[in-house]
């Protein structure tokens, strides 16, 4: 059999989860490398999803879903620095309309505490409407969690994965998983659209694909359904008339429910819904969808500024038949599951990377820590961030910050070099808008579109019609056609 | 960082503001400068190619760019008017200091005595309509894609869908047309096409292109890249009709669903914006709620015809120039302008009327297509004004003068309106 | 003899009438529905000898933009301005263009130029 690579470890799937335990990976003297199928990481759940770090009271008591959340909680407030994240702890609220809810606030609170979640406060009406004072007045009361926060998912996943790099690990993208090989209930390595991969370790964080995965190797322990929420996302403008930081609805048990909440950004936007579907592919919104979710905010705030809508998205959460996350070893020997990671999987993915590679060092002394591990990757320079005096120092030093391509959200021409040229960097146009923000304001893309793909096709030295959007059948432009090529 | 100074800064170099620089300089100023975004002047004239541009103006009928040369022959060579190009403006003070930033320059602080707003528009997009589906490649605005077609040469895709029946998504279909590709249908949600006549013949009857009235699209498919389109009639209320959905195989959707007033840094100033135009409000001079501060064409309120934008970006370039030159009074009445039946906006919404009177030249939109009204002007209930309109419909713009006479005797409030059964 | 009715709308204004147009053999014998003059003259051409104004692009080496727009200098018959927009697509052609340049002289045979729609400078080395 021939082997494109032969190392320790490979993970499968880029997501949050998966460059999570990539970056813990690379702590140890080891040969590891990620593996994902589409052009770019984190294109998954990772990136449509509510964004936030849950404070951790949510899940029962003594599940995984628990104790990781939490964990991972903490973690974030020391990998914020380190990893330049982009994360605002603006606490979060879970809002009250009747006294039965409010009776499931306060076993909130009691699961909250015994879960560990830390300065947990039930709030009466006057307080929470000091809050959030665009609030319906007759609601009762809230959970207020100071330890939540907003974040940029995507930010996230990407940081986790250039540390990894940094350390030596390898990323491959437009890499799809084929296929487990064992040997002797053995893990051998995997089989990929680019060739085999020699392994010790397979681990499986493949999201809405982990059962399929696993299935190739034999392992049939588990079953992954998607279930779909959908968003709306509102300009920055209409984020006065909405909320301030983060605010749940009492929850079901279907789901957490249909927020209303802010983003690291400054954006706000309501969502998700929660219905149960069987294509893993489809991530369409539908009209009957966004009608539940604008319904379900007018229980909370009067007026929805249905004017001030941007975009509306939808994500697949990969919820596991288990009900709590998979983090175990498979009866197939080195193969270890990161499996089900639904909510709150972005919180706990620090702590999941943890528990996983754990679940590897244990078994193998001669993985140690390296000495030399480095840490710390710097936040990006972020044009519209900086003061005056900065921005002016940063166009003389290199020219290209001195154009805004996209005009909404005041993307320089800088900075869309810099994400196309850093490690784990944009090779598509939406590659690009989720490294720097260029696309996601008000005008989508429609100003700063046509700009951004002439910078990729001009840097990664390509033909126009060579750029994708996305997805690696995603191409925009065509050449223009001679003489006899009419569609007609 | 330099600090610069002039009298009068125009924030955009497309029809609005080289027709008010030009307005300027004729009154009287000597110190105007323009700062353009893109690498040369012209604005979206430079990709509009086709023809119609021009015949009020310049009495001769031009194509986008042609238009522009003209304009800017009137302003090459003149020692009063400097032009900054790939220059962004990234905010507004209120001390009219603007803030700008080019790749030649860095980062310039420039103050105005004067500034004319004249930033054009957007182009509304899938997002702000909610059209419901997947989110592949190959759904652009149609102006984007008319710039990728004519300015830096590509085709947006083969088998085209355009949804909207205003004039861009109507010069685009006979666009996409002559360069070889098919276009499957033209969509429209309203009952009538807001497009002229004459667009609807040469654009789409002359390429056999169906146009669908009371259409939209229910859904929108492909993961990667469009494979096609849900259609489905709507009702009265323009929602659709349950059981008519029927499935146009594209692989290309164009949005021509509307243009909005390119607003950011008028609303950084606080100026006091109309919720119709979404434009900032403005006196017959075109003077916003700011002092010192005009603006003019499609950033007020969306135009038609890019000769009502020069005509209306003429007259904020000359009391832009008098005020600068201080031979602007201080006495002024006020006068609100105010929209009575059948007038959907006017602009402007204000007058501000000297002791001798000003003539004033209202742009104005019925809300519905009429046949054979009458538009009214009345001060103090008393008709001032009026003009017979054999047609009138919501996609052509009105354009009225007041003399100045009138306005001396008028009251404090202007009522526009139509009067039917004519 | 073959006798056909058709129904059109006028552009000449924004009236927009929509008249109704009898053809016998190729020849307008009849408009209703115009509210003037010109409306009548616009159906008779419109039914004999349609003509178009054509607007396009074509290539440009070396110029500050990769296209050049280009307008025919009279309207063309409408039945050519298709194949006339096919011929346009295989010119190139060299900055600096003058406005109005020829930029295809006698397009097709049919007797009228095409020429630039702008001038267009040469290419400078951009930042």
């Amino acid at each position: 059999m021939n082997f494109i690579r032969d190392i320790d470890v490979v993970v499968i799937g880029g997501g949050v989860v998966g460059t999570a335990i990539l970056r813990e990976l690379s702590k140890y003297s080891l040969k590891c490398m990620l593996i994902e199928k589409e052009p770019d990481l984190a294109l998954g759940t990772t990136k449509a999803n509510s964004a936030i770090i849950h404070s951790g009271f949510d899940a029962p008591f003594g599940t995984q879903k628990a104790l990781t959340n939490v964990r991972g909680n903490r973690l974030y407030h020391e990998l914020q620095n380190q990893l330049g994240l982009d994360i605002k702890w603006l606490g979060s609220l879970v809002v009250a309309v009747n006294e039965e809810e409010m009776a499931t606030l306060k076993d909130l609170l009691a699961r909250g505490i015994k879960n560990g979640v830390k300065n947990l406060e039930l709030l009466d009406r006057e307080a929470t409407l000091a809050k959030e004072p665009n609030l319906k007045k007759d609601i009762k009361g809230s959970l207020w969690a100071p330890t939540a926060g907003v974040c940029w998912p995507f930010g996230i996943a990407l940081s986790f994965a250039r540390c990894a790099v940094q350390n030596g690990a390898e990323v491959l993208t437009a890499c799809a998983a084929k296929k487990i090989l064992t040997k002797d209930d053995k893990v051998i390595g995997v089989e990929t659209s680019l060739g085999n991969i020699k392994a010790k370790y397979v681990i499986n964080a493949a999201g809405l694909a982990a059962d399929k995965i696993a299935a190739t190797a034999g392992d049939t322990s588990f079953i992954i359904h998607p279930r779909k929420g959908e968003y709306i996302l509102f300009d920055k403008t209409a984020s006065a008339n909405l909320v301030n930081g983060i605010v749940f609805p009492t929850p079901t048990k279907q789901s957490k429910g249909i927020l209303i909440c802010t983003t690291v950004h400054g954006n706000t936007f309501i969502g998700p819904n929660a219905h149960d579907q069987e294509d893993v592919e489809d991530k369409s919104t539908t009209s009957v969808g966004m009608d539940e979710i604008i319904a379900s905010s007018q229980k909370l705030i009067d007026k929805i500024p249905l004017g001030a809508a941007i975009t509306e998205f939808s994500g697949l959460r990969a919820v596991s038949n288990t009900g709590d996350f998979i983090i175990r070893e498979s009866t197939v020997k080195g193969l270890i599951h990161a499996a089900g990671i639904q909510s709150p999987g972005l919180s706990a993915a620090p702590a999941i990377a943890e528990e996983v590679v754990e679940l590897i060092t244990d078994f193998e002394p001669e993985w140690i820590l390296k000495r030399n591990f480095k840490a710390i990757i710097a936040r990006r320079k972020v044009f519209s961030e900086l003061k005056i005096e900065e921005q002016s120092k940063l166009c003389s030093e290199n020219k290209l910050y001195g154009r805004i391509v996209c005009r909404c959200e005041t993307v320089t021409e800088g900075e869309i070099v810099d994400a196309i040229h850093e490690t784990c960097g944009a090779r598509t146009l939406d590659g690009v808008k989720r490294r720097t923000r260029a696309g996601m304001g008000r005008c989508q893309g429609g100003f700063c579109g046509p700009k951004v793909t002439q910078i990729l096709a001009r840097e990664l030295n390509i033909p126009i019609t060579e750029v994708l959007k996305e997805g690696l059948a995603s191409k925009m432009f065509f050449e223009k056609k001679l003489t006899g090529e009419d569609t007609k | 960082m330099q600090e610069l100074m002039y009298d009068i800064v125009i924030i955009g170099g497309g029809p609005a503001g080289l027709s008010a620089a030009y307005s300027a300089y004729k009154n009287g100023a000597d110190n105007i400068l323009i700062i353009e975004r893109d690498f040369e002047l012209g604005g979206i004239l430079q990709q509009c190619i086709h023809n119609g541009f021009g015949l009020h103006h310049f009495k001769e009928e031009l194509t986008g760019p042609g238009y522009a040369q003209r304009c800017l022959e009137l302003i090459a060579n003149k020692k009063e008017i400097t032009t900054m190009v790939d220059t962004m403006v990234l905010d507004i003070s209120a001390e009219k200091t603007v803030l700008a930033v080019s790749p030649k320059e860095g980062l310039m602080k420039i103050t105005g005595k004067t500034i004319i707003l004249t930033m054009g528009c957007r182009e509304r997009t899938r997002g702000a309509i909610r059209i419901p589906g997947e989110r592949p490649a190959g759904i652009f605005t149609a102006g984007a894609a008319q710039r990728m077609v004519n300015m830096v040469g590509y085709l947006p895709g083969q088998k085209i869908v355009i949804l909207g029946s205003g004039d861009i998504g109507l010069i685009m279909a006979r666009r996409m047309s002559l360069e070889g590709c098919q276009v499957q249908a033209v969509l429209e949600i309203c009952p009538f096409s807001n497009g002229l006549t004459r667009n609807i013949v040469q654009c789409l009857q002359d390429y056999d292109i169906p146009l669908l009235l009371a259409h939209t699209i229910t859904k929108i498919h492909g993961k990667d890249r469009v494979k096609g389109i849900t259609v489905a009639k709507v009702d009265s209320k323009m929602q659709p009709i349950a059981g008519t959905e029927f499935y146009i195989e594209c692989d290309t959707l164009l949005l021509s669903v509307g243009l909005i007033p390119e607003n950011e840094l008028s609303r950084g100033l606080h100026l006091a914006m109309h919720p119709l135009t979404n434009g900032p409000i403005v006196d017959q001079r075109r003077t916003t709620s700011m002092p010192g501060v005009y603006a003019a064409g499609n950033v007020v309120h969306v135009h038609d015809l890019v000769d009502f934008v020069s005509e209306e970006a003429e007259i904020a370039g000359k009391f832009a120039a008098l005020e600068v030159q201080g031979k602007l009074h201080n006495d002024l009445r006020k006068i609100e302008v105010k929209t009575g039946e059948g007038i959907r906006t006017c602009v402007p919404q204000i007058l501000d009327i000297p002791p001798e009177g000003e003539a004033a030249k209202l742009f104005m939109r019925v809300g519905a297509p009429e046949r054979r009204v009458k538009l009214e002007i009345l001060s103090a209930g008393k008709v001032i004004q009026n003009k017979i309109l054999p047609v009138a419909k919501p996609s052509e713009m009105i354009a009225v003068d007041i003399s100045a006479e009138n306005t001396k005797l008028m009251g404090s409030e202007l009522i526009v309106r139509l009067s039917r059964g004519v | 003899m073959t006798v056909e009715k058709r129904t059109m709308n006028c552009i000449t204004c924004p009236m927009g009438c929509e008249m109704t147009v009898t053809i016998d053999d190729g020849v307008v014998i009849n408009v209703e529905g115009n509210s003037c003059l010109r409306g009548k003259k616009y159906a008779e051409v419109e039914i004999t000898a349609p003509k178009r104004m054509l607007t396009s692009t074509v290539k440009v080496k070396g110029g500050i933009l990769p296209l050049l727009p280009v307008v025919s200098q009279e309207p063309l018959p409408k039945e050519k301005v298709l194949a006339c927009a096919k011929e346009l697509r295989k010119i190139s052609v060299e900055a600096p263009i003058a406005l109005g340049q020829v930029i295809c002289g006698n397009i097709l045979g049919l007797g009228i130029n095409i020429i630039a729609a702008r001038s267009m400078k040469q290419e400078e080395q951009k930042v």
